[in-house]
């Protein structure tokens, strides 16, 4: 998949990915999308949580290994 | 869509206690929420220019585990269960106990709370900060960080009142 610009969560726990992904969509302009990896296991939900509630649109999310990537499409 | 918001009471001020205030603050904003925290008798040293002096005391704390944060896995995994008496006893306890927790935080990846402190502060959460407690305790404004509004229960109410979410912590 596409992507703009790039976040690397690894290592980083609740509620770190989010915070630094908000921050990072900040800096996106609308459309844009952005990809995250993470390995907390609670940033499943969380990122499902986080785009639902800010309206910005979660295009993908998967594991493999131990590592979760997401997609984030910036409204 | 009006923006939702969230009021937070902070009236600890240890170490461990430090946490859900400000990660419940900091993720809100990230949320959309406009977020306010009252800071409150102990929940003051939150607010401190200088965090060091944040501990955490396992004494009389029966559902905080004690391990530590280094050696072999086997030796991570034994709860250290210290008699009450001993933890008392032993000067500089509550240091050493600091010491570890804070290695059990970086190892994790847990951010500091200087960290979310600052998270918050990015992102717009406001800090009120109860002058009648400030008084109280003797504390003078220079202690604490800039950009804190010094006010009472009243003005605290005016946003709590309004608000979709709120939390005494």
């Amino acid at each position: 998949m596409n992507f703009d610009k790039e976040l690397d969560a690894r290592g980083l726990n609740c509620p770190l990915p989010i915070l630094r992904s908000k921050k990072t969509l900040n800096e996106m302009t609308s459309g844009q999308v952005l990809k995250i990896i993470a390995t907390d296991p609670g940033s499943v939900k969380d990122f499902a949580a986080f785009a639902k509630q800010t309206g910005n649109e979660l295009l993908s999310s998967a594991e493999a290994g131990g590592e979760y990537t997401f997609f984030i499409k910036k409204k | 869509m009006e923006e939702k918001k969230l009021a937070i009471i902070a009236t600890k001020g240890t170490l461990d206690w430090a946490y859900p205030p400000f990660i419940l603050a900091s993720t809100a904003a990230a949320l959309g929420y406009e977020t306010q925290i009252f800071f409150t008798f102990y929940g003051l040293q939150l607010v401190r220019k200088d965090l060091g002096s944040l501990k955490v005391s396992p004494i009389g704390n029966p559902g905080m585990p004690m391990k530590m944060p280094f050696g072999p896995k086997w030796f991570k995994d034994i709860n250290w269960n210290i008699p009450n008496i001993l933890q008392c006893a032993i000067p500089g306890y509550e240091s050493v106990a600091t010491a570890l927790m804070k290695q059990t935080i970086a190892n994790n990846g847990v951010a500091t709370i200087p960290e979310l402190r600052e998270l918050c502060q990015e992102a717009d959460v406001k800090f009120l900060a109860c002058q009648m407690t400030v008084e109280l305790f003797g504390f003078e404004h220079s202690d604490f960080i800039d950009g804190i509004d010094y006010v009472g229960a009243a003005t605290f109410f005016e946003f709590a009142g309004d608000s979709d979410i709120c939390l005494f912590i």
